[in-house]
């Protein structure tokens, strides 16, 4: 019953490890599968090892987490070595970040035979220079970067966006035309900050960090909810998902399956078993026969 | 709960060349032995074993070892100095049966030593191996003797106690007694060799383990071990040996700030 496809990756239900969180390496990777998670995001690499900004890269705050970690990853290299330790038959797809619509097409191309797609990182808020948010925030520069990718590997490509921007609908419809096959909404929020006011310091070393956790469901869910009117690809929904009855709202709102993260730190990797036992039951109690019948409810009222 | 507590440094031990004790004013209900503290000094923020417990005065003690540029920095503090504490993190040693051994490899015998002091509180029979290479950086020995016990001590240029490693000084110390457990801290390589002599000899063992970390709080994934991926920030520091079977990268390698793995 909990079983969902999208963009050709069938997925036993409809829950997903969201990128940034764990997925470093196969074993945690398949530490989250084994948990439960219908699928997985790893971490996002680029073509060169990165150590990120030093530490503090992450401070809890009201309703989630601050963080600027800065897109540490050992390169599409090491990555590789990786992808290769993922258990077979599990659906892992790979977060993928660069500055230009070259460096995306190098990367996926790389490891296209390894994944079951790649979603692309245009919405990291605290990524270096021409990185992340900076790419997502520009509609025309977002298609290039969909389009290239499209043009060089035969994968799906998710294109997972910033929240950060005027208008969210204009950068999804982009990454559409540009033949991208689903799309996930939404990255972390911000930047914010936090200051420790026995010191006077800024907390995170970068500063700045983008939100994550409960406190940015309700506008990931507007955005879900926004973007499923305009688009015809399938929807990823993500942000501050801790139980079913948020994975059951982003569903409500158009998302064909969901992606969790922050709250990884207040259940650990059980909570995938945990939301997706608690979606069974509410699809029994209320006689759904499947994920599909639940998307988008919210707009037909 | 995940944010730093600014706290002055209430005194500071120089415990040897390299080593000093930070003490902070802490509530010590919820610690145990083992767990660890993220410490930030307005610039980095690196995870430090607690060495010190004390539930009658309400501090903790920080043994810090000066290594790099973060340490030497928090070694140039002074009493009265602030720095930035969140914790305690992680899973900590668990005390089980009458007659231990506890075995601590330089500034692992941080978490040894506030395992020793809770051991002995609940009258619990114990033996400490504390090792280091020289004899200027054998640690806690006189705290050890204050709680009455005389420590196996070994360093490998035998300036003090027995010459040699402390698997070396284990074998000879375990071949007349009859453990119920150990635990240890210290390098990788010194505990691989004390995993192996476990094994054989079917003790049950404890280990703290050592990974890069960033958040401390179980999402960033960078202190995740092979090939169980467990968080060693989270399901960690300290492993049974039934769960170190399951650390494939065990006294084999560990990851950098980028996950590049480097040798142990």
């Amino acid at each position: 019953m909990l079983e969902v496809e999208i963009c050709n990756i069938k997925m036993r239900n409809p829950t997903m490890l969201a990128a940034g969180i764990l997925g470093s390496t196969a074993s945690s990777l398949n530490w989250v599968l084994r948990s439960g998670a219908g699928s997985v995001v790893t971490k996002s690499f680029g073509l060169e090892p990165n150590k990120g900004y030093a530490n503090p890269t992450t401070v809890e705050v009201t309703g989630g987490v601050i963080n600027a970690i800065g897109l540490s990853n050992p390169g599409v290299d090491a990555f590789i070595g990786e992808l290769e330790k993922i258990e077979e038959s599990n659906n892992v797809i790979a977060s993928i970040y660069g500055s230009s619509a070259s460096e995306f097409s190098e990367i996926a191309s790389k490891i296209e035979n390894l994944v079951d797609a790649v979603e692309l990182n245009v919405s990291c808020p605290h990524a270096q220079k021409g990185c992340g948010a900076s790419i997502g925030e520009d509609p025309k520069f977002t298609g290039e970067i969909v389009k290239a990718v499209k043009k060089t590997v035969d994968t799906p490509v998710i294109v997972k966006l910033t929240p950060n921007v005027t208008d969210i609908v204009e950068i999804a419809l982009s990454a559409e035309k540009a033949g991208c096959d689903a799309l996930t909404l939404i990255n972390s929020v911000g930047p914010g900050m936090r200051i420790d006011i026995d010191s006077g310091n800024p907390i995170l070393s970068n500063k700045f960090g983008g939100l994550s956790g409960p406190a940015v469901k309700p506008i990931a869910l507007r955005c879900v909810f926004d973007v499923y009117d305009a688009v015809h690809v399938p929807l990823i929904g993500v942000g501050g998902i801790t139980d079913y009855r948020d994975a059951i709202e982003f569903m409500f709102a158009g998302a064909r399956c969901v992606q969790i993260g922050t709250a990884i730190m207040y259940k650990g990797p059980s909570i995938f078993k945990e939301v997706n036992d608690g979606i069974n039951k509410f699809m029994n109690k209320n006689k759904y026969q499947s994920i599909e019948e639940m998307v988008g409810i919210a707009h037909k009222q | 709960m995940h944010v730093p507590k600014t706290i002055e440094i209430k005194r500071i031990i120089n415990e040897t060349k390299t080593i000093k004790t930070f003490i902070f004013d802490w509530d010590t209900e919820n610690i145990l032995p083992g767990q660890f503290m993220m410490v930030w000094n307005f610039k980095d923020e690196k995870p430090m074993s607690i060495s010190l417990i004390d539930p009658i005065n309400n501090e903790i003690g920080i043994s810090i070892k000066n290594v790099g540029p973060f340490t030497e920095a928090v070694h140039s503090l002074q009493n009265g100095d602030k720095l930035g504490l969140r914790g305690p993190y992680g899973r900590g040693f668990e005390i089980v049966g009458s007659k231990i051994l506890a075995i601590g490899g330089g500034v692992g015998m941080a978490p040894i030593s506030a395992f020793v002091s809770e051991a002995r509180r609940m009258d619990v029979d114990i033996d400490v191996i504390t090792a280091a290479t020289t004899k200027d950086e054998l640690l806690f020995m006189d705290k050890l003797k204050s709680t009455d016990i005389t420590p196996y001590a070994c360093t490998d240029d035998g300036s003090f106690g027995f010459c040699g490693f402390a698997t070396e000084y284990m074998e000879k110390i375990i071949e007349d007694k009859d453990y119920d457990m150990v635990v240890t801290c210290g390098p990788e390589v010194m505990m691989k060799g004390i995993f192996d002599i476990v094994e054989r000899l079917k003790i049950p063992a404890q280990f703290s383990l050592e990974r890069y970390m960033k958040c401390g709080m179980g999402i960033c994934g960078q202190c995740c071990v092979d090939d169980i991926g467990w968080r060693v920030c989270v399901e960690g520091p300290v492993f049974w040996s039934d769960e170190i079977r399951l650390i494939s990268e065990f006294g084999k390698y560990k990851r950098d700030a980028s996950g590049i793995k480097h040798k142990i």
